[in-house]
């Protein structure tokens, strides 16, 4: 599945959907959606109508196939939502192809079975170049795996057993290494699975807000029913009664039918864009959701600020000159990986023009990090240097007999309550040698997403770990709304339940284990997809990407998901408009010809009149399934801006478009002699 | 559903003594002491009988008296049969009527053309008005058959006329059986 | 039109638009039970009526409960009402020995318009109903019916104002309140201000008068047409008296407009000189029947903590309000095309214009004004007849009634009328602005959307049902009048009249009879409760929800632009219900008649 966007009319797509088309007209499919279940019941009198003959054939002909059509592109506009969902469930089920799984028995010895015969709990060993048969926890071993047969990413993860980074997915593959996995699902019922079922859109539910919008559909379709169907006592009343035909193509015209045939394709393509920015929403109902949400919760680290801190200053201790910090700072960072430690040589390089130096020659040895000591270091020709948290060294030093001098005291405090961290560097003969700055850095155009999040009415809180003064400095600096410091799980979750007693919606993304209440608590709950099962499974959503900032985005799209569907209701409605100002003198001209008054569009004769507006009907879904399936465009403004927007576009548009476009059909078809 | 069936009765009647009883009673006693004229119609009477309403109009015929507008009260002006003709704009009734009584009003009155309201039917039938310019227009055949002049009965006419209330509320307008009255009074028909 | 016309008519909405911020505080006040200066006289009755009823004014109602109680209510007065009606005979106050309404199923029928504020009258008043039916029956139920449809706008403003509870107020109450707070002080003054002005308020019975100049007119048949002598003319009888109606009528005229209701004493309503008699006692009038329900929107803004949206609704409501009386003025105001030898030239002189079914007094301004404020409300009184107006003049009454008397509209009726209109146009427009649609902090969904629907649907369902039936049918074309298109419009007008529970009428249509009187007493019932029923739900259910805070994403409910959004919903879903049957009415007539046909 990959992150390129799929071009509209993708032949093998619109090919498929054609065909489908014509499956949907299964009166059975057809009730789901009133609107056009009636209109395929006006086709199917017209056609018995035309079957028996009379007069007019010519005119009735075209009528009925025109009615035909207008279900049939419907359905086309349905079929090609769910065509571009199935084309990309085709390419998960190329993942989900049968593996053989090495399962290992009790007495330690493995067997080779089918995946798809895997349960819950079973125990699968799994080697380099093999498929993961099935989703599950690794209970032992480290492996770097390539998931981007789900992700679309090429970069091959590490997972290990134990943690945050535990799961994996079936059907990615193991690149090296060997693991022992934990089944975590039964056949059928894997995140695989169940991904291929919600891009088909099998599974796909009507949402609360789609039922709402159904229910209105329909109400307007009696009415308009009632409102066709008297119209031939009152013209029997004014002598002169219409033709079936007539009529059923003026209620055809009257009816929703633009929205009612694009309606489940915009919920489709909602969810269709979701999974073209890599994002999988478990229902519909979450799409919603996420356009509705009042409060986001972001993690600072990786979300708000880039995933790590950075060395931006050196602080010498007395009698130490900062060069020397910086020489004993990056000698101690040479072979720390972390991008912490990355981040000093560089700082040191770049400040202090040290290069960094080849080391096997000078007989070093390197002290790694331990959770014990928390700290780490080179040994050196006797020397001893070592980093670390400014409690870890100062314990150090009072081992060997050295006091923490009080002015590196005063920058580890200063440093810390400017929201940054303070790693003191040291050496065993000579005591502190001073302090190095790392700080949190905000990602480039944060500040100016919260503010568009602020436009239309969102909330942005952060949630960190830090201690509030941390907290609040950089909360500053990132332009959120409020903070959250020192936070733990169950402080997440009061948060989420006080905005949520409120009657605001939350968002959150989370990854770890103990995220797993609260993910299920807000809203819209999106897990990383490097997260834990538990995780994954306490969500609403799964970014793919494992990209927190994505959140944004899926607001985005959410938002997008409503408005399409409001504007196209404006519009067909406002549609309406024109077409009587079509039909209704056509249909009454000829025994009162001063209704040619109401004619304002001069169309030629009745018959192209009505015809005219029967295939703008028609032709009107066509022309719409781009934006159906891309949906009306979104930009973050107040809800009043996009009000004024979209009411002039799709509203009085929606009054003004059927004109033109009525009367341009009439000159066409009367000019080839259609009417 | 039971103990609000009981209020439901208990309400109906408890209100229909208060708002339906009391209530027109307490206005009737406080109208009679106000407004004794106004509260029983503005009534008229000449020689110790009742002649008419000021505010209800009647039919007048033959040349010495203003005429009314045209009525579909009753058999005209029936004062406790209140209606309008109801005929529709396109009604040929309507038009035939108003076609044949501006022909007979402009060969009774020698003037041309008849003020719109002489020739239609009020929504009452009992209008008592007629518009400044309808009385105008009767004015020569009024002033001819009392043998007066028409200064004489324009200004009568001037005396009946109410302007708009107010100076800005309603039309102004000539109270039909008031005016003849005072025309009977002063120029009594021969 | 004229300068003048048009100062009335603004002054006319100056008024409306000054007492609309303090009646609306009012009313805020009485129904939160807060202290108003009348506390002290009203307080004492209050508490006895409660007493008597046993009431406890502390309880609160679910919608259901409140609902029940209020059908209860209009079921009990009605029949009531149509008791009355059958034994007038027996009662008091009948100095003209009227026997009973006759027969049962125009009893019935007025039982059923009176309960319903319809005011819809098959009967005429002045030879129909004793004193007493009209005093303790007909305007009783201008007190009631009008004090039900405040309660239950209150109701529904408490379903928005309220959050996460299961109660919308007490009924009895609510009806209690706006009897005694509401209508009745408002009445005393309004009623002695019109006798000022010559509105009669007696029980004499009718009186006689001399005619000055005796009257030869033809005699005419019980088939309404003259008798023939057997000379082969037309014979002619001598009428030499005026009987002059008069009646308890002030007290009834006040009501009649304050509660929106329409049913006139005599059968010229507001026409009559004993009803309106000059144009202050108009102009009382016509303020009467917008007051309240301008009032309400402004305590819809208050209960709702959002001030801004009740004026939103106002100017919503006072743009319709222009729109349909520019229409109407400019129409009648023009004439009748088809009369040509006459003089409808509009002058200082003479009022001009189509004066046909028109009182002098008025003119056309003020008659123009009266239609289009009586069917922008629910209230039907008319001062001229709607029926003699211009195609288009007479097509303003009706559109505004189909749009479901929303503008200012009848007492409470047309606020929560309004609001069904706000809640379908909220869901709609809020869409696009890309969140589930929130009304004042409500979120709408399905079930409020299908409750909405359910109002939309049973109204044009009645209507258009019974006109089709009458407009094919012996049983409904015998009744039309005039024929032609205006026909067509007789019905239509009478049914969209009924469900819109408007009572204002084409007056030709001969409605007296089996078939109007029981269809039309059924949809002014249908049209009535089968709207509160589904409106009550939505206040129940609005009452239950979360408030969400607004923020900048939250759709605008207070702004211009909603305001525009608002009138554009109404005007479009009424317009395409209705345009086809009003393109085969009014605009056919209207067309036709510019052509210079006649039927």
């Amino acid at each position: 599945m990959a992150k390129k966007r799929r071009a509209l009319w993708e032949w093998k797509i619109v090919r498929r959907a054609m065909w489908d088309a014509v499956r949907k007209l299964n009166p059975r499919k057809m009730m789901g959606n009133p609107v056009m279940f009636v209109v395929e019941i006006g086709s199917v009198i017209t056609t018995a109508l035309l079957v028996k003959g009379g007069a007019a054939f010519k005119f009735n002909l075209q009528i009925t196939l025109w009615l035909w059509f207008t279900v049939l592109f419907a359905n086309f506009a349905e079929a090609m939502a769910e065509g571009r969902g199935k084309a990309q469930a085709d390419t998960l089920r190329k993942a989900r192809s049968e593996t053989v799984a090495n399962r290992l028995l009790e007495n330690g010895e493995t067997e080779k079975m089918p995946s798809s015969k895997l349960r819950t709990g079973d125990l699968v060993l799994v080697s380099a170049g093999e498929l993961i048969p099935s989703d599950g926890e690794i209970v032992e071993g480290v492996a770097s795996v390539d998931e981007s047969a789900i992700t679309g990413e090429s970069a091959p993860v590490i997972r290990e057993a134990g943690g945050d980074r535990s799961a994996v997915t079936g059907g990615t593959r193991v690149l090296s290494d060997r693991i022992k996995v934990k089944v975590t699902s039964n056949p059928g019922e894997t995140f695989l699975d169940r991904m291929i079922a919600l891009v088909e859109g099998a599974e796909r539910q009507k949402t609360p807000n789609e039922i709402a919008l159904n229910i209105l559909l329909a109400g307007l379709t009696i009415i308009f029913l009632l409102a066709v169907v008297s119209l031939q006592p009152f013209a029997i009343y004014s002598g002169s009664p219409q033709t079936i035909f007539v009529l059923v193509s003026l209620l055809v015209c009257l009816i929703p039918t633009t929205i009612g045939g694009l309606l489940s394709a915009i919920g489709i393509a909602g969810m269709d864009r979701l999974v073209q920015h890599n994002v999988l929403a478990m229902s519909g109902r979450a799409v919603e959701a996420a356009g509705d949400v009042n409060t986001l919760l972001l993690d600072k680290t990786g979300t708000i600020t880039l995933g790590n801190r950075q060395a931006s200053h050196f602080f010498a201790a007395p009698g130490v000159n900062e060069q020397e910090l910086a020489d004993a700072a990056q000698l101690s960072s040479l072979a720390d990986e972390t991008p912490e430690g990355r981040s000093i040589v560089v700082l040191a390089k770049e400040k202090y023009g040290l290069r960094g130096r080849e080391l096997s020659s000078r007989n070093a040895h390197f002290v790694p990090f331990s959770a014990q000591t928390r700290m780490s270091g080179v040994d050196l020709n006797g020397f001893e240097i070592r980093k670390g948290a400014a409690d870890a060294i100062t314990n150090y030093l009072l081992q060997n007999g050295r006091p923490m001098p009080g002015e590196v005291k005063e920058s580890v405090e200063r440093i810390a309550r400017s929201g940054g961290t303070p790693l003191v560097v040291a050496e065993k003969a000579r005591g502190a040698l001073g302090v190095i700055e790392l700080k949190d850095i905000v990602k480039g155009g944060m500040r100016e997403r919260f503010e568009q999040l602020r436009a239309i009415g969102i909330r942005t809180v952060m949630i960190t770990g830090d201690n509030p003064l941390t907290a609040a400095a950089i909360a500053r600096e990132a332009g959120v709304d409020d903070f959250l410091a020192q936070a733990t799980p169950e402080d997440k979750m009061r948060l989420i339940r006080r905005e949520q007693e409120n009657g605001k919606l939350v968002a959150m993304t989370g990854d770890g284990t103990n995220d797993a209440p609260a993910l299920a608590q807000a809203d819209v709950g999106v897990a990383m997809n490097t997260g834990t099962q538990a995780a994954k499974e306490a969500g609403n959503m799964v970014d793919l990407d494992s990209n927190p900032t994505k959140l944004i985005e899926i607001v985005g799209i959410g938002k997008q998901l409503l408005m399409t569907r409001g504007s196209l209701t404006t519009f067909s409605i406002a549609n309406d408009v024109a077409k009587y100002f079509a039909i209704i003198p056509a249909m009454f001209a000829g025994t009162f010809p001063v209704l040619n008054t109401l004619n304002i569009m001069h169309l030629r004769t009745a018959e192209s009149a009505v015809l005219s507006a029967v295939i703008f009907n028609a032709l009107i879904i066509i022309v719409l399934i781009p934006l159906a399936l891309r949906g009306v465009r979104y930009r973050p403004m107040s809800a009043a801006a996009l009000l004024r927007r979209n009411l002039w576009i799709y509203g009085v548009g929606g009054i003004i478009i059927p004109f033109i476009g009525i009367k341009l059909i009439d000159m066409l078809i009367t000019r080839v002699g259609l009417a | 559903m039971k103990k609000n069936l009981l209020t439901a009765v208990l309400m109906t009647l408890a209100t229909t003594i208060l708002l339906g009883l009391i209530y027109p009673l307490v206005v009737t006693a406080i109208a009679q002491v106000l407004f004794p004229k106004q509260a029983n119609g503005e009534l008229i009477s000449k020689d110790g009988k009742i002649v008419g309403s000021a505010l209800i109009g009647q039919t007048f015929s033959g040349a010495g008296y203003f005429h009314s507008r045209p009525s579909a009260a009753g058999s005209g002006y029936d004062a406790a049969n209140s209606n309008g003709s109801q005929l529709g704009p396109t009604n040929r009734q309507l038009i035939e009527r108003v076609t044949s009584d501006a022909a007979a009003l402009q060969a009774e009155n020698k003037a041309a053309p008849v003020p719109v309201d002489l020739v239609t039917t009020s929504a009452s039938g009992l209008d008592p008005h007629i518009s400044p310019a309808a009385a105008e227009f009767q004015l020569l055949r009024v002033s001819r058959a009392r043998r007066i002049t028409p200064d004489q009965v324009r200004q009568l006419v001037r005396q009946h006329t109410e302007g708009r209330q107010f100076g800005f509320l309603g039309e102004a307008r000539v109270n039909v059986l008031e005016l003849n009255l005072e025309l009977d009074e002063h120029y009594p028909l021969h | 039109m004229t300068v003048n016309g048009w100062l009335q008519i603004l002054f006319f909405l100056a008024l409306v638009l000054l007492v609309t911020k303090p009646l609306g505080v009012f009313l805020a006040r009485v129904f939160s039970r807060e202290r108003t200066f009348m506390d002290l006289v009203l307080r004492p009755i209050e508490r006895l009526l409660y007493r008597l009823t046993r009431v406890d004014e502390n309880h609160e109602m679910r919608w259901t409960e409140y609902a029940v109680s209020m059908l209860l209510f209009s079921l009990v007065s009605m029949l009531l009402l149509y008791l009355i009606q059958r034994v007038q005979f027996f009662l008091p106050f009948n100095p003209q020995k009227f026997t009973a309404v006759n027969p049962a199923h125009l009893a019935f029928n007025t039982a059923a318009s009176f309960t319903t504020n319809t005011n819809w009258q098959a009967y005429s008043g002045e030879s129909t109903m004793s004193y007493f039916t009209q005093m303790a029956g007909l305007a009783y139920h201008n007190f009631a019916s009008a004090a039900v449809g405040i309660s239950l706008a209150i109701a529904f403003i408490r379903g928005i104002a309220r959050r996460q509870t299961e109660t919308i107020g007490n009924f009895w109450v609510d009806l209690v309140r706006s009897c005694l707070w509401v209508l009745l002080p408002f009445c005393l003054v309004g009623a002695l201000l019109l006798v000022s002005q010559g509105v009669v308020q007696n029980f004499r019975p009718y009186d006689t008068a001399q005619l000055v100049v005796p009257q030869q007119v033809q005699r005419v048949g019980r088939d309404g047409k003259p008798v023939v002598g057997s000379d082969g003319k037309v014979l002619m009888d001598t009428v030499t008296e005026q009987t002059i109606a008069q009646g308890p009528v002030a007290s009834q005229e006040i009501i009649k407009e304050w509660g929106t209701n329409g049913g006139g004493f005599f059968n010229a309503n507001s026409a009559h000189p004993f009803e309106n008699p000059t144009p202050f006692s108009n102009l009382l009038e016509l303020f009467s029947i917008f007051a309240i329900s301008a009032g309400l929107t402004y305590t819809l803004g208050r209960m709702t903590g959002s001030q801004r949206h009740g004026w939103a609704v106002w100017a919503a409501m006072a743009t319709l309000f222009l729109a349909g009386v520019t229409t109407a003025y400019w129409a009648e105001a023009h004439g009748n095309p088809l009369l040509i030898g006459e003089n409808q030239r509009v002058s200082a002189l003479q009022p001009g214009g189509n004066m046909e079914g028109k009182e002098v007094r008025f003119g056309i301004a003020n008659s123009a004004l009266f239609a289009t404020v009586t069917t922008d409300a629910s209230c039907g009184a008319i001062n001229g007849w709607h029926d003699s107006y211009t195609p288009l003049g007479g097509m303003v009454p009706l559109v505004n009634i189909m749009l479901s008397e929303v503008i200012f509209g009848g007492v409470g009726a047309g606020m929560y009328g309004m609001l069904i209109y706000v809640v379908l146009a909220v869901f709609i427009a809020g869409l696009m602005v890309g969140r589930t649609p929130e009304y004042l902090g409500k979120k709408i969904e399905a079930y409020d959307v299908k409750m909405a629907m359910l109002v939309a649907l049973v109204f044009p369902l009645v209507i258009l049902v019974f006109t089709a039936i009458s407009s094919v049918k012996g049983f409904g074309t015998s009744g039309i009048t005039n024929p032609g298109p205006h026909g067509f419009t007789q019905i239509l007008y009478a049914f969209t009249s009924g469900a819109g529970n408007n009572g204002s009428a084409f007056g030709g249509l001969n409605a007296n009879t089996l078939w109007y009187n029981t269809t039309m007493g059924f949809i002014m019932l249908v049209g009535r409760f089968f709207m509160i029923i589904p409106m009550l739900g939505i206040a129940g259910n609005l009452a239950r929800k979360k408030y969400v805070p607004p923020s900048l994403g939250t759709f605008p409910v207070t702004t211009p632009l909603f305001t525009v959004l608002l009138i554009g919903v109404i005007l479009i879903l009424g317009a395409l219900t209705f345009f086809p049957a009003l393109s085969l009415g009014p605009i056919l007539e209207h067309l036709l008649m510019g052509a210079g046909k006649v039927f």
